[in-house]
């Protein structure tokens, strides 16, 4: 074997090489360059990013490392985009952190073996790689949650996160185990040439374990009990992580083990599926209307979008894959946006995670409401920004799949989804302040980041052609 | 010159985004820029209507740039008679909301005009578009600056009237785009032609046209989905009223004519009493309504919904005339009295709004009781009030008169039934309108505050003048209006009456 032909995995290496830099030169850096870490971790995002770009892309798709590890378009698009939203994502945190004191090395060190994580998982071409995806980033993530070790609240969040973790996990593992004994392989590829034909039971009973996990991991409910404690307990800057790069490693899972491996009893899962996203929807949708904390809102509008991304596959089709691979990416621009709002209101000493401490904040801070104001229009789904495209994409795929039910239910539930939306624009627009509230973050750079963000959202509704192609063109 | 129609789309939406970036630090340099744009625009429908060939049903301007070419939807423009007059109507409306607000607003003033332009931006891209998923692009996204309208400079209550209404219209919207989609997955494009030629069996039809009513029944409004206007009436800004009353309630009827009869002709033939029940009882229920209303725009809001009963009778009628009479002899007159209503109301109800803001302006309340006595101290408002009051109530001469005229008409041909209880309105409207303009014009000054009132600025005199003079115009010489409109109604009554069964 070559050196060249490790190159579609130059992802994976030069993270792993940038997670040992790190981490020496923050032991050497010491308390004193404190500042050093975060640099050098943007520095080396951009690096990999670049790398990928420039070594990473292959003509076709490729099996590496005796077949553990598949390298495909699809994959290096999603690794550049983790890149992408990682990087915006510690930029966006820096501030917070810094107030809080938990501005450490290992912060940033865990946002990069997360990140390792999501790409062993959106290149996994085996059961045994999947898992370590999984179960990388997952660690990583409850460190992360449980970092400002002195809030009660995030230890009792990552707790109730790691045992709930633990048992979808759990779960994930014993359905891959039915499924290896009934096929006699990982390989996900093998998987989907021997499963095919009437399911067997043992085969049904695998499958549904493997659709509990993966629904824990998007949240979908019934199995969505830990997100809206996780979102709300951990520090700001970690919900903004949860909730964008693993987003994009959760739609990998369930694109490269329901869609790719698990395809010969697509019928099977795409009804289960089905009953989940209704669940998901109306949960979601109806329980943030009574949310005070904007953190807890934005976890059940992620339970709801996460319903939206459900529906993508309960088509069962490419083409329902792209539209909840559109949804994701789409979501997880908005996401970062919002979250990073939140960064840029809370101050020291004040964590901006209340409804009510948005009250006037058009009077307080005209660009931040207006960038809030741009996003929460886009996901209720209103044109001329991009959540609109995303919730058309898989009306659109709903009726090519003959579901019309689910149609009349996502639409009726994004009517309801618009009320919460339209009230966080409603505070910060139409009431006046109330009180004094700490003046927001005035970092330059980060508010350019979060402009562009914004304009992003209002760029791609207006021209939604070519990502819209891309998805399309990365899953075929 | 190529591409008007575009640039009559964006040309108000850069210039209120100008405004915008202007601030409200230069805020005089940004009223006059609104004020330039909205005449710059007016002035560009004079060549809009000049060199529209009244002798054609067929798309003219038209303009198709490839626009999502995964869903083989284009930006593609294109007016026909139906279309033409509606964009005027929404040209002409804007220029007094930017006068009116001039020493108004004070609060925000930029993003006021801001808001105002991109609103008529959006509404003419409505009004143009040929293309369906343009048409809903710009359909939505209108809602935004309406909400943050009625929002921001709104009344007391304006929290609950803006979310009411984003929500009812909504409602209304997304199930539209469950329709339109559906018919995109048989026909593979979005263009509304292809949509009106798309074969449909009569339950896809039946599920369509309700869909499709849902979303234009809301903006009408309907009875008994009327609820959200004399909230959001109550509580717009003026400039917001004139702009809902005037031009997003026409909106609706354009879409029962562009959208419901061409493409579920045969659901619109079996569903079409619903919409003349609801209609009829729009105007005869919501005239008694409109009756015993005390605050002044909330009666005209209600008035609003009455006229605007007129439109979905007129359009719904010809399948009535055709049951009746077994001809399309005289159903396109109902088709014409709707498009004319919808003209006309847009003039009455804005200047009717307008006059309100006047005396609102001056006393601050909007409540009849607190008027009185008015043409004491402001004569010339007043006759521009009894003007448009009496053009309210289809006074011939006004043009009010010429679309109630047209539709009665087409009733009759239908059901002896159906014209005598629209004819109701004519009383009806008669005594809410007149009795409120007795009750602010005349009789004895009734307060302090009405005597020290002061008759019209020059700006309002502009304003109030330049809508007379059209509401006039169309009244006495509706014929120019009536020749734009005629190829294309002729055609819209071949494809409502067609089966496409």
């Amino acid at each position: 074997m070559s050196l060249e032909s490790f190159a579609p995995a130059i992802a994976e290496i030069w993270l792993v090489a940038a997670i040992c830099i790190v981490l020496l030169v923050d032991v050497f850096a010491g308390e004193r360059r404190r500042g050093l870490t975060p640099t050098l971790t943007l520095l080396a995002l951009a690096l990999g990013a670049a790398l990928t770009v420039q070594y990473g892309e292959v003509a076709r798709r490729t099996l590496l490392f005796e077949g553990l590890y598949v390298a495909d378009e699809l994959g290096w698009a999603l690794k550049l985009a983790g890149f992408l939203v990682v990087a915006l994502a510690l930029l966006y945190s820096r501030s917070y952190l810094e107030n809080r004191s938990i501005l450490r090395g290992e912060y940033y060190v865990l946002a990069l073996t997360a990140l390792l994580g999501i790409f062993v998982l959106i290149s996994s071409a085996s059961l045994l790689t999947l898992y370590i995806g999984v179960e990388l980033l997952a660690l990583s993530v409850y460190s992360m949650v449980a970092f400002d070790r002195d809030s009660g609240v995030s230890a009792e969040a990552a707790m109730k996160y790691f045992v709930l973790g633990a048992i979808a996990s759990g779960t994930l593992l014993y359905g891959m185990s039915l499924i290896y004994g009934l096929t006699g392989t990982l390989s996900l590829s093998e998987i989907a040439v021997r499963l095919h034909g009437p399911a067997s039971p043992g085969l049904i009973l695998g499958l549904t374990f493997i659709v509990v996990a993966v629904a824990f991991k998007l949240g979908a409910v019934p199995f969505h009990m830990w997100l809206p404690d996780v979102y709300e307990g951990a520090p700001t800057s970690v919900t903004l992580f949860i909730g964008t790069a693993p987003k994009i490693a959760y739609f990998a899972l369930a694109l490269r083990l329901l869609a790719y491996g698990l395809a010969g009893v697509v019928a099977e899962w795409s009804q289960m599926l089905a009953a989940l996203a209704v669940l998901t929807l109306v949960v979601g949708n109806v329980v943030a209307i009574v949310q005070t904390n904007l953190k807890r809102m934005l976890a059940y509008s992620t339970i709801a979008n996460v319903g939206f991304i459900v529906l993508g596959f309960v088509a069962g089709t490419p083409e329902g894959y792209s539209a909840a691979l559109y949804y994701t990416l789409v979501y997880v621009l908005v996401a970062l946006g919002s979250f990073g709002v939140i960064l840029l209101a809370a101050s020291k000493g004040f964590e901006a995670d209340r409804l009510d401490d948005y009250r006037g904040l058009y009077q307080r801070d005209p660009m931040l409401a207006l960038a809030m104001m741009v996003l929460m229009f886009s996901t209720a789904g209103v044109p001329p920004f991009v959540g609109f495209w995303a919730k058309l994409r898989i009306f659109q795929v709903l009726w090519e799949s003959h579901h019309l039910w689910l149609v009349v239910l996502a639409a009726a539930m994004s009517v309801v989804g618009a009320y919460y939306y339209l009230r966080v624009i409603k505070l910060m627009y139409f009431d006046a302040p109330a009180g004094a509230l700490p003046p927001t973050a005035r970092s330059t750079g980060v508010r350019f980041a979060l402009g562009l963000n914004a304009l992003a959202v209002l760029l791609l509704g207006l021209l939604p052609g070519p990502l819209l192609d891309l998805c399309a063109r990365l899953i075929r | 010159m190529p591409h008007l129609l575009s640039i009559l789309i964006w040309l108000p939406i850069a210039a209120g985004l100008g405004v915008l970036l202007l601030g409200d630090r230069n805020i005089s340099a940004g009223r006059w820029l609104a004020l330039a744009a909205a005449l710059v625009t007016l002035a560009l429908t004079v060549p809009l209507w000049g060199r529209f060939d009244t002798g054609t049903a067929a798309l003219q301007f038209v303009e198709k740039l490839p626009w999502i070419p995964r869903f083989q939807a284009y930006y593609a423009l294109g007016i026909d008679g139906i279309s033409l007059p509606l964009i005027v109507l929404t040209a002409f409306m804007t220029v007094p909301v930017v006068i009116a607000a001039w020493t108004v607003i004070e609060s925000r003033p930029a993003q006021y005009y801001a808001a105002f332009l991109i609103m008529e931006g959006l509404m003419i891209g409505v009004f143009s578009a040929s293309d369906a998923l343009l048409f809903y692009f710009f359909w939505e996204a209108m809602l935004i600056p309406m909400f943050l309208i009625i929002g921001i400079w709104g009344g007391p209550r304006r929290v609950y009237a803006t979310i009411k209404f984003f929500l009812f219209t909504f409602l209304g919207s997304v199930f539209m785009l469950a329709a339109l989609i559906y018919m995109y997955v048989k026909a593979g494009d979005y263009s509304i032609a292809s949509l009106q030629a798309l074969p449909l069996t009569l339950v896809e039809q039946r599920w369509i046209f309700l869909a499709f009513m849902l979303a234009f029944a809301v903006k009408v409004p309907m009875f008994p989905v009327h609820t959200w206007l004399p909230d959001a009436h109550v509580e717009a800004p003026t400039g917001g009223s004139v702009i809902l009353a005037a031009i997003m309630l026409k909106m609706g009827g354009y879409g029962f004519l562009r959208f419901s009869l061409p493409i579920a002709p045969d659901a619109s033939r079996e569903l079409d009493l619903l919409v003349i029940a609801l209609s009829l009882i729009a105007v005869i229920y919501i005239g008694f309504v409109a009756l015993v209303q005390q605050d002044m725009k909330k009666l005209i809001a209600y008035s609003s919904i009455a006229h605007m009963g007129f439109v979905t009778l007129g359009a719904f009628v010809i399948y009535e005339i055709v049951r009746a009479t077994g001809s399309t002899h005289g159903a396109g007159l109902g088709l014409d009295g709707a498009m004319v209503q919808m003209i006309s109301h847009g003039l009455i109800s804005g200047a009717l709004f307008l006059c309100v803001g006047v005396l609102y302006d001056r006393v601050h309340s909007r409540q009849i009781a607190d008027y009185g006595g008015v043409v004491n101290t402001m004569p010339v408002f007043a006759a521009f009030m009894v003007l448009f009051a009496l053009a309210n109530t289809g006074l011939p001469g006004t043009s009010g008169f010429v679309g109630e005229f047209l539709v009665i008409i087409a009733s009759f041909r239908a059901s002896f039934w159906y014209a005598a209880l629209a004819a109701v309105t004519l009383i009806l409207g008669a005594c809410y309108t007149l009795w409120l303009v007795k009750r602010v014009v005349f009789g004895a000054v009734a307060s302090p505050k009405v005597a020290a009132l002061e008759d019209l600025n020059p700006r309002e005199l502009v304003v109030l003048g330049s809508l007379a003079a059209a509401v006039l115009l169309v009244g006495i010489w509706p014929a120019p209006l009536l020749k734009v409109m005629q190829p294309t109604i002729h055609h819209l009554l071949t494809q409502a009456i067609a089966t496409k069964l």
